[in-house]
C-alpha cells in the first residue's frame, strides 16, 4: 500500500500510509484504540475506498471495488467479531462464501466438507467440519474462521485484534500456529497486546492519529519501546507495592450457588471476603463463573442459597437499585449494552444511577446544566475524546467508553468497586490510565474485587488473588505467592487435588 | 468527505423516498385505471382549498395526534403498542358508560369524569400487554394485535346489548349505538366539526416532549428503551417503566376515543375508530417518535384520510387507497431508514461523485 490516505468528515482517518508486507512474512499493525488500523485494512479490504493512495498486489495495481475484488486476489481478514452463524455447522458456515459449491438447485456440501478436511490438516488446524458453531468454544470459533478464509483460497490474512478474546492457552496455541503457517502465507497481524507482536511478528508498524510513527524489524526493539512509540510516551504500567491498609470487611460472600443462562450451576458454594482498603484480584479463564459472581453481587442475577453481605446489610437477591444505593460501583463486563447506553449523550450516560440525585434533577425535571457541567468536568478529568459531549457514547471507541463508565463510577463516590475485565481490549496508555485510578481509589481506603483474565493485571494491581475455578474458589494467594507458574496451574483446576 | 456531500446525500436520499412513494402509488393506480394526477390532487390539494374541508382535516388529525404521541411514548421505551385501536374502542366504552349512567351531573364535573373514565379504560387495555411483556416477555405484537379483537367485540356487543339506545330497540331497527348523550359532555366547537379538542392534542404534546426528555421519569423510560440491560444495571426498574408507558400509551389512545365522542359524535356508534390507533403507529414514525415532528404528521396523515373520501365520487377511486398509500410509506420510511445507516454506500457514492466532479473540472 503507498501513500494511502481517507477522510471522514472531521478526521483524517489515515494519513499518506504506507506499508509493504513480504511473502512468508509476518506484519504487526500496532497503534491505540482509534489509531485508524482497522479503517486501513478495511480500504485494503475494498470495504472503503481510498480517497488517495495506491494498492500493489505482487507489484501490480489493483482496485477493489468490494470485498469481492479483493477474495478473488487472495486476500482474506479475520474480523474481531466472528462472522458465523450459530446454528449451522462448520461446514454450512464455509460453504456460505464458497461459490464453487454453489450448484444450480444444489449446495455440494460434500465437496466443501472435503475442502474443510483438506485445508484443516493441511495447516494443523483441528476442526471438527460437522460440529455446530454454537458448540464450539471462542478458540475453536476462531479456527473455524481462519479454515473458512483459506478455503477461500486467501494467500494472505489479515487478523484484526485475534487474541482479544481468547484465553491466555489459546492465545499461545494461535501463534505456535500462525508461526507454523508463515511459510505459505503472509500475514497481517493487527494487536496492541506487545509481547504477542514481541513473540509472531518480523516487522511491526506502529500507527498513531492514522499516520505511520514507525516502522521496522520486531526484533530489533524491545516491548516497552514499541509501547512508548505507540502512545508517544513512555509507558510504565503502575505496580502494587504499598503495603495494604485493611480496613473493615466490605463484602462477604458466603457459600453461593448462582446457576447461568443455560441452567447449570456456574457458582458451586463459592465464598470471598474483600476488606475495604484492598485489592482482591480473581484470577481465572473466563467462563468459570466470573460473570455470574458479579451480575449475583449486583442483584441482576438470583442466588439460589448461600448470602451476600456488603457492610453488614445483606445485599443477596436485592433489586439493583438497593445494591447501588447502599454504594457499589460496578464496571461491567459488557461495556457497550450494559456499561452505557449506546444511543444516549456521553453526559446522559453520566448520569444513568443518579437521575433522581439532588444534584441533577430537581422535583424530577432534569437540571440540564448542572448535567452538561458535570460531563465537561469528567471529560477533562478522565481525557476522553469525543468532539462534545453531546456525542452518542457508543459511537467512541473501546478506551473511551470505559473511560465513561469508569469516570461515572468512580465519581459517585461508591465505597466498594467490582471491575470486570477493566481492560480487555485496550491500549496500553489506556490500560495505565484505568490501573492508576484503580490504585488512587484503593488508597482512599476503598475495597476494589477486580476480576481479569490478564494474569499481569491481576499480579500487578492485587494485594491478594483468588482463583476461581468452575464456580468456586480454588485458593487465595498473597501479593508475593503468585506467579505465572502457580497461578496457571490453579487456573487449569488442579491445584486443589494436588494439596488435599 | 466533506460535510456539504453529507447533508446533499442525506437530503437526495429522502427525495427519493418521496419519489418512490409517489411512484410506487401511481403505479397501484395506474393499475386500478385512474387518473394519477387527479387523484393526488383529490387527495392532498383538495382537502385545502375550503375552509370547510381543512377543518374536517383537524377533526381527524386531533386523535391521530394524542395517539401517535402514546405510541411514541411506548416506542421509546422499548415496546411497539399496535393495540391503540382496542385501547380507544375501551376509552369510548369508558366515556359513554359514565355518560350515560350520571347524566344530571353538571358538566364541570361530568365531563372531566367521563374523560377520566376513557383515560383509566384505555390505559387498563394497555396495563395487560404492558405487564405481560415486562414480566414474561409476551411480545406486544402479539398480545396487543390479540386485545385490538377482543376490544372491537367486546365493543360491538356494548353497542348491541348493553349500551343500546332504547329508542332504538323500542323501535325495532336496532341500529347499534348508544343512545344521544346529554349536553353536559359535549366539547364545544370552534367552526364546523372543529373542536377544542385541538388545544388538548396540542398542549399533550407539549407535555410528552417534556415529560420524555426533560425529566427523570422520561429519562428512566427512555433509558429502558433504548438499552435494557444497561438499564437494569443502573438500577432503573425497566418492568416497571415498559408497563407504566404502556398504560400511559392506552391512557392516551383511550383519552382520544373520549374526546372523539365527546366533540365529534356524541354518542358511541361503530367506526368511530376509523383505524386511528393504527394509522397513529405511522403517525409516530413518520414524525419520527418526537411530538414536534408528530403534529405536523398527524396533519398529513388526517389530510391523506380526509382526502381519501373524497377519491370515490371525483375520481371514482375507493378510499381504501389511502391504506395501501401507508403501507407503501412505512415501507419506505424503514429503507430509507437503512440506506442512511449504511456509511459503507455513502462512502462508495462519496467517490462515485467526486470522481465525476473531477472529469468534469478536467474537461
Amino acid at each position: 500500500m503507498e501513500h494511502i490516505s481517507k477522510r471522514f468528515p472531521g478526521v483524517l482517518a489515515s494519513d499518506d500510509i504506507s506499508l509493504s508486507v513480504g511473502e512468508g512474512q509476518i506484519l504487526a499493525l500496532v497503534g491505540e484504540n482509534g489509531a485508524g488500523k482497522t479503517t486501513l485494512m478495511n480500504i485494503l479490504m475494498g470495504i472503503y475506498q481510498q480517497d488517495e493512495g495506491k494498492i500493489f498486489i505482487n507489484d501490480k495495481e489493483v482496485h477493489f471495488r468490494g470485498p469481492e475484488d479483493a477474495f478473488n486476489a487472495g486476500l482474506g481478514m479475520v474480523h474481531q467479531q466472528y462472522m458465523l452463524v450459530p446454528n449451522m455447522t462448520v461446514t454450512e458456515n464455509v460453504a456460505l462464501g464458497y461459490k464453487q459449491a454453489w450448484k444450480p438447485l444444489k449446495l455440494d456440501l460434500d465437496m466443501v466438507r472435503s475442502r474443510v478436511v483438506e485445508i484443516s490438516s493441511y495447516y494443523g488446524l483441528a476442526v471438527n467440519p460437522d460440529a455446530y458453531i454454537w458448540q464450539l468454544s471462542v478458540g475453536e470459533q476462531q479456527r473455524v474462521e481462519l479454515v473458512k478464509t483459506l478455503c477461500l483460497g486467501a494467500k494472505f490474512l489479515i487478523l484484526d485484534e485475534p487474541t482479544s478474546a481468547l484465553t491466555p492457552q489459546e492465545t499461545d496455541e494461535l501463534i505456535a500456529l500462525l508461526k507454523k503457517m508463515k511459510n505459505e502465507l503472509s500475514v497481517i497481524f493487527i494487536s496492541h497486546k506487545l509481547n504477542e507482536v514481541k513473540a509472531l511478528s518480523d516487522t511491526v508498524v506502529i500507527l498513531r492519529h492514522g499516520a505511520v510513527v514507525f516502522s521496522g524489524n520486531t526484533d530489533d526493539y524491545s516491548p516497552s519501546q514499541i509501547a512508548a512509540m505507540m502512545t508517544g510516551h513512555e509507558i510504565v504500567l503502575p505496580e502494587n507495592r504499598e503495603e495494604a491498609v485493611r480496613g473493615e470487611l466490605a463484602l462477604s460472600i458466603k457459600d453461593i450457588s448462582v446457576r447461568s443462562d443455560r441452567g447449570f450451576l456456574a457458582l458451586d458454594h463459592l465464598s470471598l471476603d474483600v476488606y475495604q482498603g484492598e485489592i482482591v484480584g480473581l484470577a481465572g479463564v473466563s467462563g468459570n463463573g466470573q460473570r455470574e459472581l458479579a451480575e449475583a453481587i449486583n442483584g441482576l442475577r438470583s442466588i439460589e442459597s448461600g448470602s451476600i453481605e456488603f457492610f453488614g446489610t445483606d445485599i443477596a437477591n436485592k433489586s439493583p437499585y438497593y445494591v447501588i444505593d447502599h454504594g457499589m460501583g460496578y464496571i461491567p463486563e459488557e461495556r457497550n449494552i450494559e456499561g452505557i447506553v449506546p444511543s444516549f449523550a456521553i453526559r446522559e450516560n453520566f448520569i444513568l444511577k443518579d437521575s433522581d440525585k439532588k444534584s441533577f434533577s430537581r422535583y424530577r425535571f432534569l437540571k440540564n446544566k448542572a448535567i452538561s457541567r458535570n460531563a465537561e468536568v469528567l471529560r477533562e478529568n478522565f481525557d476522553i475524546r469525543c468532539p462534545d459531549t453531546a456525542t452518542a457514547a457508543g459511537s467512541l471507541s473501546g478506551g473511551n467508553i470505559q473511560k465513561v463508565i469508569l469516570a461515572r463510577e468512580i465519581t459517585r463516590a461508591p465505597r466498594f468497586l467490582i471491575a470486570v475485565y477493566p481492560t480487555r481490549g485496550l491500549d496500553m496508555g489506556a490500560i495505565e490510565f484505568i490501573h492508576q485510578e484503580l490504585l488512587k481509589k484503593r488508597k482512599e481506603g476503598i475495597g476494589i474485587l477486580l476480576i481479569s483474565e490478564e494474569l499481569d493485571e491481576i499480579m500487578n494491581l492485587s494485594d491478594r488473588i483468588a482463583v476461581i475455578y468452575k464456580g468456586s474458589i480454588q485458593k487465595v494467594l498473597k501479593h508475593g505467592e503468585a506467579n505465572r507458574k502457580n497461578l496457571g496451574i490453579l487456573m487449569a483446576g488442579v491445584g486443589r487435588e494436588e494439596e488435599e | 468527505m466533506t460535510k456539504n456531500f453529507t447533508v446533499l446525500y442525506k437530503t437526495v436520499i429522502i427525495l427519493l423516498a418521496i419519489l418512490a412513494t409517489l411512484l410506487l402509488s401511481s403505479v397501484i393506480l395506474l393499475i386500478l385505471g385512474a387518473d394519477v394526477f387527479r387523484t393526488f390532487y383529490t387527495i392532498v390539494i383538495t382537502p385545502l382549498t375550503r375552509v370547510g374541508h381543512i377543518t374536517e382535516v383537524f377533526v381527524r388529525a386531533v386523535p391521530l395526534c394524542i395517539t401517535a404521541l402514546g405510541v411514541a411514548v411506548a416506542y421509546r421505551s422499548g415496546i411497539v403498542n399496535i393495540g391503540a385501536e382496542g385501547q380507544m374502542a375501551m376509552g369510548i366504552l369508558g366515556f359513554t358508560t359514565v355518560a350515560l349512567a350520571l347524566p344530571d351531573l353538571p358538566k364541570p364535573l361530568l365531563l372531566p369524569m367521563a374523560l377520566l373514565a376513557s383515560v383509566l379504560a384505555g390505559g387498563l387495555w394497555g396495563f395487560i400487554p404492558g405487564i405481560l411483556k415486562a414480566r414474561l416477555q409476551v411480545s406486544e405484537l402479539l398480545s396487543t394485535v390479540m386485545l385490538n379483537y377482543i376490544a372491537a367485540q367486546f365493543y360491538s356487543f356494548c353497542l348491541r346489548v348493553p349500551l343500546l339506545d332504547p329508542a332504538e330497540a323500542l323501535s325495532g331497527a336496532g341500529t347499534p349505538q348508544s343512545a344521544r348523550l346529554t349536553a353536559n359532555i359535549e366539547i364545544g366547537r370552534i367552526t364546523g366539526r372543529l373542536h377544542y379538542g385541538v388545544f388538548v392534542a396540542l398542549a399533550l404534546a407539549l407535555i410528552v416532549y417534556l415529560f420524555l426528555w426533560k425529566t427523570s421519569f422520561g429519562y428512566k423510560m427512555r433509558a429502558s428503551g433504548a438499552e435494557r440491560r444497561a438499564a437494569r444495571y443502573g438500577g432503573i426498574n425497566v418492568p416497571a417503566w415498559v408497563t407504566l408507558a404502556m398504560v400511559v400509551s392506552g391512557a392516551f389512545a383511550g383519552l382520544a376515543g373520549g374526546i372523539e365522542i365527546a366533540a365529534v359524535h356524541r354518542r358511541a356508534i361503530e367506526g368511530v375508530t376509523n383505524n386511528y390507533g393504527f394509522s397513529a403507529v405511522v403517525v409516530a414514525l413518520f414524525g419520527m417518535l418526537h411530538p414536534f415532528g408528530i403534529i405536523p404528521a398527524s396533519f398529513f396523515f388526517a389530510l391523506l384520510i380526509y382526502g381519501s373520501t373524497l377519491t370515490p365520487r371525483a375520481v371514482g377511486v375507493p378510499a381504501n387507497i389511502v391504506d395501501v398509500m401507508q403501507g407503501l410509506i412505512i415501507i419506505v420510511i424503514v429503507t430509507t431508514q437503512m440506506i442512511l445507516q449504511n456509511t459503507y454506500l455513502e462512502d462508495r457514492v462519496w467517490h462515485w461523485y467526486s470522481a465525476k466532479r473531477k472529469l468534469k473540472q478536467e474537461v
